[in-house]
């Protein structure tokens, strides 16, 4: 509709509200303040403390991953933006979801644009039985946010001291960090961030084996070259998988790999050369194996996971596996799911529920039929799906920060015509205080990062997390 | 982030950026500055995401072959963050490991758009 399609008044503000702190939120925010200067962004978080799965998923030994937060930091000194912190928007639209601090009708009329950056919040089942009755079976997702911290996962049972054997279900990186987690020599991940909870436990822990099942074959694993090279690096570890598999494999293929294809099975045929044999520890990658159930013992203790045997079908850049009939039983007395990470609708929203992404056109809300939707955009895993590094999900949010710009600066409809009278998060912060709820600033958050870092330092830790929201709120009395 | 003074002018390597959009830009490095820090210095937009330390592949640059074959091989760790790299080239490396040496004057680093968008550039989705 080209009538209400003007070109934008230099000085008409641009009034930006972000859902999620996370990289989806902030990379889109230092795009959109830098190349608009009249704009002002508010940013509500639903956890007191900022910046999404860099705290909460990133593995405690990767600390320079985690030097994001730096930019981070450098957006938030922004005048023109305002952080919200514990500040949910949004119920989530699954049955049974707590009901969020403000809707996006609450937002609306304060904004030109809101921008939905609210991350995977969910995981996803196999679908098998017992994946959810057993103890010793659970969610990655979960796993790594006990291990990292997140509050809503500090009453998981995480019980190390029976276990020998630990399997994890999923081949991308993900599964490689519970993995190296597991076997990593504990004076190491002393020297992290992990929680002292979880130290606790790893200072019990039994765990000598470890593997790693994936459906389908060595060319199609989703972990990195970085990731696997870790794990190989792992002192007093043997290493096996199948080497006839990775060769008859790379023959098949030929010379159609891509580099870094080549590269990560050159990794792999140079781990099994060089594998220590008989080493007090373990780990393996298994291959062509879909879980079909676990099994417990009396106590309702895991004991083993029944696998379908597969081979694979069709294309070479998109094989399928097919069940052959054949099974086999793998014991175990701890298993992870690490089959991904889910996104999920919030209420009035579209949702691409196949998918599990907001649908959009670069980063532009579209509905089901694929028309606009004024005003609302996405970016991060609710974007494109729970996939991709850091670096992927910076590329994504700056296409949806052009995407904003450009509907902004050609004069596209937003969320109200009349912009002049928005006031952006005032109003709404007035709101909440009269609810008697509390809102945390950046300024709060980095004292709350403060006393973190002074009591991680007193165990020579860069920061020792606090995992309660109530923990985390009180050190602002 | 504390750069280093830049050279006097005529003084330092010349260096020569290709931004996305085909503009280049000729610039001057100090001995032993990273192509990273240059570009920053200079306002380019390459973003260092993970400030040098081998985990973002967000310092991706394309040089030009004559000077990529001056340098030494990238080392593994490098190679596994190329590999993540948009638009990876035979003549890729990480701008925050290359150091400037008088050795690469003249060098052309381009720098990779990070992004497509369709959105913007002319797709025309539906109006209501
Ligand atoms: C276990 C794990 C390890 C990883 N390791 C690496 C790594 O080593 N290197 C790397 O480059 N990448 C890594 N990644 C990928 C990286 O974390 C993601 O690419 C990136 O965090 C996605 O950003 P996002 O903003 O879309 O989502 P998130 O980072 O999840 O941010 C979403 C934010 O929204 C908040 N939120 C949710 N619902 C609401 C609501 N209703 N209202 C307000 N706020 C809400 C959440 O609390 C969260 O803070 C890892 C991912 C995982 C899961
Ligand atoms: S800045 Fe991250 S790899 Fe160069």
């Amino acid at each position: 509709n080209a009538s209400t399609e003007s070109v934008a008044d230099p000085a008409k503000p641009f009034k930006v509200a972000v859902i999620g702190s996370g990289p989806g939120g902030f990379y889109a925010a230092h795009r959109i303040l830098k190349h608009v200067p009249q704009s002002s962004i508010d940013m509500f978080e639903a956890l007191p403390v900022p910046h999404g799965l860099v705290r909460f998923g990133v593995a405690p030994d990767h600390p320079e991953v985690k030097n994001v937060m730096h930019t981070f930091d450098e957006v938030a000194e922004n005048p023109n933006f305002t952080f919200i912190g514990n500040t949910s928007v949004g119920t989530y639209v699954t049955p049974g979801s707590k009901k969020a601090d403000l809707e996006i009708s609450d937002l609306r009329p304060h904004y030109d644009a809101i921008l939905l950056a609210y991350g995977a919040h969910e995981d996803r089942l196999l679908g098998v039985p017992n994946e959810q009755s057993l103890k010793g079976v659970m969610a990655a997702r979960s796993f790594v946010g006990f291990y990292n911290g997140l509050p809503e996962e500090q009453d998981l049972e995480v019980d190390l001291s029976k276990a020998e054997t630990a399997v994890v279900i999923g081949q991308g990186n993900v599964a490689l960090d519970v993995a190296r987690i597991l076997l990593t020599p504990l004076e190491e991940l002393k020297k992290t961030d992990l929680t002292e909870r979880m130290i606790k436990i790893l200072e019990k822990s039994r765990v000598k084996h470890v593997h790693v099942v994936g459906r389908r074959g060595p060319l199609e694993v989703a972990f990195t070259a970085k990731e696997l090279r870790e794990m190989l690096q792992l002192p007093d570890t043997t290493f096996h998988m199948d080497q006839g598999l990775l060769a008859s494999e790379m023959e098949r293929s030929g010379k159609t790999l891509d580099r870094p294809r080549k590269r990560l099975m050159g990794l792999l045929e140079k781990g099994i050369k060089e594998s220590k044999p008989d080493q007090p520890k373990s780990w393996s990658l298994q291959f062509l194996r879909s879980p079909l159930g676990f099994s417990g013992d009396g106590d309702n203790q895991l004991k083993a996971i029944e696998l379908g045997i597969n081979r694979l079908e069709g294309e070479s850049s998109n094989r399928k596996a097919v069940a052959t009939g054949e099974k086999e039983t793998l014991a175990c007395d701890l298993a992870f799911r690490s089959i991904g990470y889910k996104s999920v609708g919030i209420q009035g929203i579209p949702f691409d529920e196949r998918k599990g992404v907001v649908p959009n056109l670069d980063g532009k809300v579209v509905d089901a039929e694929q028309n606009i939707v004024p005003g609302f955009y996405a970016s991060g895993w609710l974007k494109r799906g729970p996939i991709g590094v850091i670096a992927t999900t910076m590329a994504d949010a700056y296409q949806t920060a052009d995407t904003m710009i450009s509907d902004f600066t050609s004069g596209k409809a937003m969320l109200n015509d009349d912009t002049s009278s928005k006031e952006g998060g005032k109003p709404l912060l007035e709101l909440l205080k009269s609810k008697g709820h509390k809102t945390v600033s950046y300024k709060d958050w980095k004292k709350i990062e403060q006393k973190e870092c002074e009591l991680g330092a007193k165990v020579g830790k860069p920061r020792e997390k606090f995992l309660t929201v109530e923990e985390m709120l009180k050190v602002l009395d | 982030h504390g750069s280093l003074p830049r050279p006097a002018p005529g003084t330092g390597i010349k260096v020569n950026f290709v931004k996305p959009t085909g503009e280049t830009v000729t610039v001057e490095a100090n001995e032993g500055e990273s192509l990273l820090d240059l570009a920053r210095a200079n306002d380019m937009d390459v973003e260092g995401a993970c400030e040098a330390s081998l985990a973002c592949s967000t310092c991706h640059l394309i040089l030009d072959e004559a000077s990529f074959d001056k340098l030494e091989e990238p080392s593994d760790e490098e190679n596994d963050m190329l590999d993540l790299a948009f638009g990876l080239t035979d003549t890729s490396r990480l701008g925050c490991q290359v150091l400037m040496t008088k050795d690469l004057e003249g060098l052309t680093a381009k720098i990779p758009s990070a992004t497509r968008n369709m959105y913007v550039d002319g797709a025309k989705p539906k109006h209501h």
